[in-house]
This record gives C-alpha cells, structure tokens and sequence, in this order.
C-alpha cells in the first residue's frame, strides 16, 4: 500500500512537471509534446491507483519459472509497430509513384513522414523485438530470472513513450534533421535513461547467472546496448535553444557533423540491425533446428572481428563529399574487410543447420531463418561492394542504397523476427503451437516475394538513375535533365510498392495467426511435413502380359 | 588456437571484462577517424566569403529543416564533371562549416541544393513550392503551399543565435542583439538594409514571396534557397587554393 503510495506521488510530479513545461513552452510542438508526457502520467497513475497488475489484467499470468511479462508486452509491441511501419511504408512508397497522396497536408508529406518510417521499423518494431528477445533469451541462457523486474517494466514502458514522443514529433515538425536520429534534444535524453536503465537489467541479469559461462548471444546484445549508447550520446549532443522548447542545435557542424552523423548512422546499422539481430540468431536458430551452433572458435572470431571492424565502415556513406579523402579511404577498406565477419555469422548460422537441413523443407520457422541469413548474406556482400568507390560514385543519392538497405532490413531484420516471434508466442502464452503452420508457410512467400520485387526493382532504379545523370551525348553535353531521370523511375517505383504491399500483407498473416494463438486456437489443418503417401501405389510396376 | 580460446573463458565468465573489452573494440575506430578532423586543416579552413546565416535565412534553414527538405534533396555536389555540369563546382568543406546540423543529404529524389541560390527568380521559388508539377510536370514533390498562408512563427531569433554562437558559429554581439530587427528588414520590400548587408555581405534582402505585407514562411524558406551556395567565389584565387590541398578530389 505504501509503496503504491509513493508511485502515486511520483506519477503525480512527473504530471505537475510536465503541465507546467506545457504552459511555459515557447512552442506548440513541445506543449503537444508535454502533454502526451502527461497523458502518459496520468495513465500511470489510474494503473496504481486501481492496484491494476498490467499483467493480469492484459495477459496470462506469469507460469512459474522466468520473468516473462515483459517479453509478452514486447511481443506484441514488436507486431504492432511493424505493422504501422510497414504501412506508413507503403504509404510514402506510393507517395512517390503518385504525388498527390502527399495530400498537400504539412503532416502528411514525404519529408515528415519518411522519418516515421524508417523510425517505427528500426527503432518501434527492431528495438522491440530487441528488447523482448534479449531479455528472454539472456533469462534462458544465464538461467536466472531478470535482475531489477521494476526496472525492465520501466524499460518497456519508457521505450513506447520515447517511438511516440519520436513519431508524433515527425508528424508535428520537430526534427533534428540527422537521418536515424531525428528526435530533439528531450526526447533523446528520456532515451538514455530508459537505455542506461535497459543495460542495468541487462548486465543485473547476467551477473546473477547461474551458468559459469556468458553465452554467445549475449555478447552481441551486450556490445549493442554498450555501443548505442555511445553512438546515440555522442551524436546526440545539442544545445536547446530554450528548455521549455523544442529546437536544438547540434555541437558538431560540417565536416565533423557530418562525419559524426555517418559514425552513427552506420553503426546503428551495425550494432542495432546487425549485432543485436545477430544475438537473436544465435539462440533462436540452434533452438528452432534443435542442433548446436556450428563452430564456438567462428563465433569467438567473428564476434570481435565485426565489432572491431564495423565502427571504422561509416565514411563510405561520404564518398566524394569534402570529408577528406584519407578518411574516405579507410571507410571503404574497412567496409571490405567487413565482408568476412559478416559472412562468418552468416555461416556460423547456416552450418547450424548441418544434419538437420531436412527442416527447411518441413518446418517453415527454420525456412524463415534460413532466408533471413541468406539476405544477411546478400546485403553484407553488396555493401562492401557499394562501398568501394568507383561503385559508390554511381550508386550513391540513388535507389539502389534505398534497395540495398530494404534487402538487409525486410530480408534480415524482417524475417528473422518475424521466425523469433512465432518461436516465442505459443511459449510464451503457453500453448502448445502455433494457430497455423501453413499461415507461416504463406507468410515466408509473400514476404520472400515481395523483398524480391523490392530489391529488384531498386536495383534497376538506381543503376537507372545513376547512368542518366552521367549520360553524355555526341555532342558533349549532359543528355537527361534532371525531371527525365525522375519520370523514368515511376514504373520501378510503382513495382516497388507492389512488393512492399506483398511485404504487408505477410505481416497482416502474421498478425492474425499470432493473435489466434494468444487467444488459444489452433487451426485444423494437414501438417506441413507429411508429402503425400498412397499405400495403393506404393508397388512395382508389373509388365501385363499381353 | 586453443590458447585464444582458453584466454578467451576468461571473458565470457565475466561480464566487466567483456563489456570494457567489447567497449575497448568499438572506440577505436572512431578516434582515429574523426578526432582528426577538428585540427586538420583542410577541414577547419575558412574561406573567404563564408558568414554565419542572417537572421532570416536560418529561418528558412529552420523549415527546411522542419520539412524533412534533405530526405530529398542533397547539399554536397560530387567532383565530377556531370555534377559540376549539372549543379555547379562542387562543394567545399568550408561551405558547410557553420551548418549546424550539416544538410549534406544521402539520396537525390530532387536535385541537388548546395547551389540553387539565385538560378531562379523568386516567383519561380514560389510558384514551384505552392505547385511543383505547374512547373515541372514530371515532378514528385509535394506540394507546400502552406508555406505562403503561414505567417513566420520564427521564435526569439535572439535566443536561437545566442545559442548558434554558444555552439560555434561566430555571431557578433550586434547580430546577436538585432536579431529580430534583422529577420524583419531582411524581408521587407523597402526596408533599410545596409546595416544589415554590412554586417552579412551578399545579403538579399526584399520581399521574397510576393507578398509584400506579410512575413511568412515562404518568404524565410526562398530567402535560405536563394543564398544557399551564393557566398564563396569559387573561382577566386584563394579558394582555389584551398581546394589544391584538398587531396583527392
């Protein structure tokens, strides 16, 4: 009771603070801000004030062994916001095709909106799927329940605020202007405490393992959490122009900004989409086929060697540009070199399937994985390829970046959370499978289709574009003006929404079918692994005689 | 070989070690790649020409900013000769030194920016952001008429310099003080601009959006475009000789 009383009273100052930052703003994007801050403030407090336990009132209660209301939450989190990404999406890929979806709204533009997007996949629907499976998997693999349980719900909680601060300000304007790192200055300091506070459950966790040792999976979430951290702070640091409003400046500017920015941006690739996703393989994969992983001495090598090498890769993003050329240089050596960590995941991974390869053709989970690593395979071949200069200078400011970065991120991320998800729901509520095994089966197609009509399509995009802006004629001048370039993507760019409509549609499936299995259905259908036996036909062919 | 893996049961028994050497692992890179560039001189160079914003056109930054202008539009031109060709001589480090943040971009659904100050007139500017495809028929862009029906909402322009200095940019105290009166006169038709055009050389200042009553957000965001790129003579001697140390490009 007391203890509900003293929430009360924090829920209650973190109110008063944020009504007041709301009539004291010097902008009306920070008092929508201060506000949603409230909302959330009150909610908290209704939520202690009617002793409501979240868990029992939303979902199944805890069954005895691991701390698994979180990873619950964070499930469904991840379902929710991968679907709003993907739509939003498809929504600003048919933006491009057709102009006039932009709506002439100021809040519904391309600009504002292409932030939402590539916030709510990476950050909404990949930050989720992190968060819940590292605490699932750091549970299992150190076996002892999370440390700090308070804290991990404070996580959860403190990050959906953060993804709506984050996206309701995209919509409203407020922006930093760095690509992956629009969030002003507030909501960039609320994200590192919930950080600092996920690192603490994180650690807690481990240090109260019971396993002698760390396992695998762990060292990718815990160099992830380590090296956001840095990244986020270090490119984050800014300077409010007041601190009742929303504007900041940053301290870097220019070259240095610049570099910076692309510092981080490149390793949000590689620690958020790469590290941390490859933590989730490394226990979900050897789970899902039942077999060890391929080779312990791989993963000690690859380990370091990707988190060593990946940090230098960032200047190939500023190829050409006035960063100077030694940088750019050493950007796309190490973007090579890169190749071979990466490549040693992708194969630590797949050889985990050895003698038990079968399963790619009966199990549609393991199918999903098996893609995810391919496509790992595939964008981290084609990005130290895109990061050599010569290739760089026509692939970038095209769609062939847009291309490579959905191959890696619908192909990767996608299909890989998409396979830990249906691996966790029926054990996390219990159940004993999936409501359909051949919903996932359906789900592999689209999504497998639709990344295919994307990349693809963005390919030919970019090559497109890069070799009309450089096309010459006869007579030495620049043949295509810059408006034919861009009349001459429309088919590609409507192709390409085509795919990411496919790419949607296997989410809804999947939506579907994990909400069915929550609610304890289990579909009536023939098993994915029986082929088809006739005991009738099942005989020689005898000769008649005639 | 199994020695390195015997050494390595250390780490992976306890996670300090593990989190300081992984943490070790990732430092490294950055160091060496970008501390250098806050004393190497190609990158903190000045070039003749280059002044902090006026008032008005870090406005215009402020909504281009706003918008979300660089998820379409680049502001870094490439040394080659299509682009030069294309968009102007390519960008110089110095160009973008009081960027805060820098708009450099990394996808070109729209043309490049670096240099579009004064290649269209004003009407141009304006009729392009209320109707791109009246224009340029094959155009993708959205539509932000808006921008001319909203008044100019720029905050304390005295605040917002304050803190650019803070950060940087070399704003005088008298810019700083008359940082309001500034964003005014820079907009206004006939306004008296010379202290202003004194203290920023190469200001334009006059109505930009056609609407010589109102101060809006057109006329902040035409202001920005039509400077960007305008202060530096690139063909001067002495940038020319910034640009020959400028290896590689």
């Amino acid at each position: 009771m007391e203890s509900a009383l003293k929430r009360s009273g924090l829920w209650l100052a973190g109110l008063l603070i944020a009504v007041l930052a709301c009539a004291a703003a010097v902008d009306t994007g920070f008092a929508i801000h201060m506000g949603i801050v409230g909302f959330a403030c009150i909610i908290g407090l209704i939520v202690t004030l009617r002793g409501l336990d979240m868990s029992r009132a939303i979902l199944s209660p805890d069954q005895g062994r691991y701390d698994d209301d979180v990873i619950r939450w964070g499930v469904i989190a991840t379902v929710f916001w991968g679907m709003a990404g993907f739509l939003v999406g498809l929504v600003i890929a048919l933006q491009l095709a057709l102009p006039v979806l932009n709506l002439g709204l100021e809040w519904t533009a391309f600009g504002r909106l292409r932030p939402l997007h590539t916030s709510a996949v990476i950050f909404a629907f990949g930050g989720n799927a992190l968060i819940a499976t590292s605490f699932y998997v750091v549970q299992r693999t150190c076996r002892a329940r999370l440390a700090f349980p308070g804290l991990a719900r404070f996580v959860f909680w403190g990050y959906q605020l953060f993804i709506v601060l984050a996206a309701t300000g995209y919509l409203l304007g407020i922006t930093q202007a760095k690509e992956y790192a629009e969030p002003e200055w507030y909501v960039d300091i609320w994200l590192t405490i919930v950080w600092v506070a996920y690192l603490a459950v994180f650690v807690g966790t481990i240090i109260k393992r019971t396993e002698p040792h760390i396992y695998v999976a762990n060292w990718f979430y815990l160099s992830f959490i380590i090296t956001v951290a840095m990244l986020h702070i270090v490119n984050n640091l800014n300077w409010p122009v007041s601190f009742v409003g929303s504007r900041s400046f940053p301290v870097f500017a220019g070259v240095q900004g610049a570099l910076v920015q692309w510092w981080y941006g490149h390793n949000a690739v590689g620690f958020f989409l790469t590290a941390g996703f490859l933590a989730m393989m490394y226990y979900f994969v050897p789970k899902q086929a039942e077999r060890p992983i391929f080779s312990y001495r791989l993963s000690i090598i690859h380990f370091w060697a990707l988190i060593f090498l990946y940090i230098w890769a960032g200047p190939h993003h500023l190829h050409y540009t006035a960063l100077p050329d030694w940088a750019q240089t050493l950007g796309m050596v190490f973007s090579v070199m890169l190749w071979m960590p990466s490549w040693g995941g992708m194969i630590n991974g797949l050889m985990t399937l050895n003698g038990a390869w079968d399963k790619v053709r009966t199990d549609p989970i393991i199918r999903m994985m098996v893609m995810a690593l391919a496509f790992y395979g595939m964008s981290t071949f084609e990005g130290p390829m895109m990061s050599i200069k010569s290739v760089n200078s026509l692939s970038h400011y095209t769609d062939w970046t847009i291309g490579h970065v959905h191959s890696g991120a619908l192909g990767w991320n996608g299909m890989i959370t998409f396979a830990c998800v249906y691996y966790m729901v029926p054990r996390l509520w219990a159940k004993p499978r999936l409501y359909s095994l051949r919903m996932v089966n359906w789900h592999f197609w689209l999504a497998t289709v639709g990344i295919v009509f994307y990349a693809s399509s963005m390919w030919v995009a970019g090559i497109t574009q890069g070799l009309m802006w450089r096309e010459y004629g006869a007579d030495g001048y620049l043949v295509n003006s810059f408006a034919e370039t861009v009349l001459a993507l429309k088919p590609m760019y409507f192709l390409r929404a085509f795919g990411g409509l496919l790419f949607l549609s296997g989410a809804v499936v999947m939506t579907v079918n994990v909400w069915r299995t929550i609610l304890g259905h289990q579909r009536d259908e023939a098993p994915m692994r029986d082929a088809a036996f006739d005991p009738a036909k099942d005989r020689p062919i005898v000769a008649v005689a005639a | 070989m199994t020695t390195i893996v015997e050494r390595h049961k250390k780490l992976e028994r306890n996670v300090t070690l593990l989190g300081l050497a992984a943490f070790a692992a990732v430092t490294v890179g950055g160091i060496v790649e970008i501390a250098p560039l806050f004393w190497i001189d190609n990158t903190i160079e000045k070039v003749e020409g280059m002044r902090p914003y006026t008032p008005l056109e870090q406005a215009g930054r402020d909504i281009y900013i706003r918008e979300g202008c660089y998820n379409c539009h680049s502001q870094m031109i490439r040394p080659f000769r299509d682009e030069v060709e294309r968009y102007g001589h390519y960008s110089l480090a110095a160009e973008s030194m009081y960027d805060h943040p820098f708009q450099w971009g990394s996808k070109r659904t729209g043309p490049d920016l670096a240099r579009v100050g004064n290649r269209y007139s004003d009407e141009w500017h304006v009729q392009h952001l209320k109707d791109p495809r009246s224009l340029v028929p094959e155009s993708i862009m959205p539509t932000y008429a808006h921008l001319a029906e909203h008044e100019l909402n720029a905050g304390d322009m005295t605040a917002e310099l304050r803190t650019l200095y803070q950060v940087g940019v070399p704003y005088k105290p008298d810019d700083i003080a008359k940082a309001n009166d500034d964003l005014e006169v820079q907009a206004q038709a006939d306004g008296d601009a010379t202290d202003l055009k004194k203290r920023y050389p190469k200001a334009q200042a006059r109505d930009f959006d056609g609407d010589p009553k109102r101060l809006t957000e057109m006329d902040a965001l035409v202001a920005y475009l039509q400077m960007l790129g305008t202060l530096v003579d690139v063909n001067a001697p002495a940038a020319q000789e910034t640009l020959a140390k400028e290896k590689g490009r």
